[in-house]
């Protein structure tokens, strides 16, 4: 009982540290009222729930954020075509960003979403959260539900003619930060979403995507260098027949990150992959959580996940398959791996597959090691110091991972932003 | 060139002897070649110039023009000129072949003292070495030696060599696993490669390699010492009547 107790005041406490949306449409002030209730319910993550056993959620459920130093830096991505959209410490800077109507697609602020009475965001805004609370619970994305009024709504129809560019800078340290935001990809659509920046000292951001037949998302996102922030991240994807789903994150420090991403496949013969690549020393706990359901025939989903720790980083991969009954051809894969660079730091993996149909292709691998000595020997044989040697091989292990990127560009931009983070410590 | 004295190495792990007074010479522009039965040492030898992990010295010398090779980081020794091509090179998914070409090049001169290469004319050496080792743009661009055939593999570490030029070569049985045109080709590549100030060290089971790289003098191996040295005719002897008899004659 005592537990239960905890956990009610703590979410009681995080839930009123918000102030409640006022001003919104009926159906938004609903949607917002079973959000809160849902988060009541379940109450903050704390230690003892089976999916934060290996991370801690302490820093996430305070009722105010630690300050996190702000570091300086250029914009990732930068020369990536597209709309660049900005928000300051979690809250959109129309006066720093392009024109919502020079992107080519139809953007609105959440807010103003929100504020209309007949809205297709009433069919997206906490309902495929809701979805995605079976069997887990992730209560921060309910809270972001309940609480966020910063964010975007986005609706494309055909192809979009660029990149949609979300970029989250920071200015006051102590900034707390709820982002929250709903995309519709119309039948065959197709658009991609490139995030970057850490966004504030401690951000908690949701992205809710349906995904119809046949279109197609692509999603590209690093979440900044700064050393000191937190972060909890939510997708929640809903993909139709014939459509697909891709989402590349990196992530290089940060004190803590969890990133989840839920996928739920609706529609047959559709695809979904999800990758994460992490580079991470010292006071570094990153987190990748992710819930794929089959429920078509013929989809395939594919989850590669590689993260390189040193000096105490921890690094954590739960991942789950769940084919349903009848889902019936389904080709699951997943991938996690973890290098350390020496013999302070953790990787711990959970994989998860559960099936309840029968003629399924499923497979899962996992592996934790140093950096290989033979390819070492093999580099350094050549004239390669030891520690150019090892920057090599661990831009070598990540690749697999920065390969799931379909955009060139976009995974050259990632591949050099890794070389500075390992040049900067004299790896390169 | 390379002066090999009374060396003696054994297996870190398993407190195995393996080198047990291995004494050889490579003068300047020769190439020798040392043939032997399998476990007789002769890939531990390359193993230990090289530098790698996982053997001790326990006595004996080895300098490249008397720079002690066995105080040296494998990094350094390359630095050198000491370079070994593999039995079996290594793939390293992830890092493209021109990258580490390009980032040993400079390594090896920059350790030397001498200015960068920039990459167009780095980039006119390596077309240029590669055109004649039959090595098209496709391999130049891909990860080190993934996906790569048997011949594929072993005609990217004679390009390895011809760009960075090393000194001393060990060829650790660059034959095995490749065919009759794969050989000649590899064994043009190192032919073209011969110079006064060269030496080579090739390492194989067969007679057939030297067919294509005619060695100054060969050496037999057998148990962890050089037991015999001739000229070429001594691969001939080996090819015709096998080790047997020329162990059993020096034993």
């Amino acid at each position: 009982m005592a537990v239960a107790v905890r956990k009610t005041d703590a979410s009681g406490a995080l839930l009123a540290a918000w102030p409640e949306p006022a001003d919104e449409a009926p159906w938004a002030g609903a949607a917002r009222a079973l959000a809160a209730r849902r988060f009541l319910e379940m109450g903050a993550p704390i230690r003892r729930d089976e999916y934060w056993r290996f991370t801690d959620p302490a820093g996430l459920t305070t009722a105010a954020a630690a300050p996190a130093k702000v570091l300086p830096g250029d914009e990732a991505f930068a020369d990536a075509r597209g709309a660049r959209l900005v928000f300051v410490d979690g809250v959109f800077a129309p006066d720093r960003s392009d024109a919502l109507d020079a992107a080519g697609v139809e953007i609105q602020t959440l807010g103003a979403a929100l504020g209309t009475d007949i809205h297709w965001a009433r069919d997206l805004l906490g309902v495929l959260e809701a979805r995605g609370q079976h069997p887990v619970d992730r209560p921060l994305a309910a809270l972001n539900t309940a609480r966020a009024i910063e964010g975007l709504v986005i609706r494309v129809s055909g192809t979009a003619p660029a990149p949609i560019r979300l970029i989250y800078l920071r200015e006051r340290p102590e900034a707390d930060a709820m982002v929250r935001h709903l995309i519709r990809l119309e039948a065959g659509a197709d658009l991609t979403l490139i995030e970057s920046g850490a966004g504030a000292a401690r951000l908690n951001s949701v992205l809710e995507v349906e995904i119809a037949d046949g279109a197609a998302f692509h999603h590209v996102r690093m979440q900044g260098r700064d050393h000191e922030r937190r972060a909890a991240t939510a997708i929640f994807a809903r993909l139709g027949a014939r459509s697909s789903f891709k989402s590349f994150t990196l992530a290089m420090n940060g004190r803590l990150t969890r990133n989840e991403c839920v996928i739920e496949f609706t529609g047959d013969d559709a695809h979904a992959r999800v990758a994460g690549a992490c580079v991470g020393e010292g006071d570094f706990h990153h987190d990748d959580t992710v819930f794929i359901t089959h429920g078509a025939e013929r989809c395939e989903s594919r989850q590669v996940f590689k993260k390189v720790l040193r000096d105490g980083a921890v690094g954590v991969f739960q991942g789950k398959i769940l084919v349903k009954p009848g889902a019936q051809k389904t080709d699951g894969y997943q991938i996690s791996q973890g290098l350390l660079l020496d013999e302070d730091c953790q990787f711990l993996a959970k994989p998860e597959l559960e099936i309840y149909a029968d003629d399924v292709v499923c497979s899962h691998g996992s592996t934790c090691g140093a950096v290989d000595p033979t390819s070492l020997f093999y580099l350094t044989s050549r004239g390669i110091s030891k520690a150019e040697a090892e920057g090599l091989l661990v831009l070598a292990f990540l690749d697999e991972a920065i390969a799931e990127i379909e955009d060139e560009g976009l995974a050259d931009d990632v591949r050099a932003r890794l070389a500075g983070w390992l040049a900067r410590r004299g790896r390169l | 060139m390379l002066k090999i004295e009374n060396l003696h190495v054994r297996l870190e792990e398993e407190d195995k002897a393996i080198l047990k007074g291995v004494d050889l010479v490579v003068p300047a522009g020769e190439v020798h070649a040392i043939m032997g039965p399998n476990g007789s040492g002769k890939s531990t030898l390359s193993y230990v110039l090289a530098g790698r992990d996982g053997y001790e010295v326990t006595e004996g010398t080895a300098t490249l023009e008397g720079v002690d090779l066995l105080a040296l980081e494998p990094q350094e020794r390359a630095a050198a000129g000491l370079f070994l091509a593999f039995q079996y090179p290594v793939e390293i998914p992830g890092v493209g072949n021109m990258t580490f070409l390009r980032t040993a090049l400079n390594a090896q001169r920059k350790a030397r003292g001498e200015p960068e290469m920039n990459a167009a004319d780095f980039l006119r050496l390596v077309r240029d070495k590669a055109r004649t080792l039959d090595i098209d743009a496709d391999m130049l661009k891909r990860p080190v030696n993934v996906g790569f055939s048997g011949g594929e593999k072993k005609r990217n570490e004679i390009l390895q060599m011809a760009v960075l030029e090393p000194r001393m070569c060990i060829l650790d049985e660059t034959d095995s696993g490749l065919d009759v045109d794969a050989m000649k080709l590899v064994a043009e590549g190192v032919n073209a490669l011969r110079a006064p100030d060269r030496a080579f060290l090739v390492i194989t089971h067969y007679q057939r390699l030297l067919d294509h790289i005619r060695p100054d003098v060969v050496h037999i191996m057998a148990d962890g010492r050089i037991v015999r040295s001739g000229g070429p005719e001594l691969a001939l002897e080996v090819e015709n009547n096998g080790y047997a008899d020329i162990l059993k004659s020096v034993a």
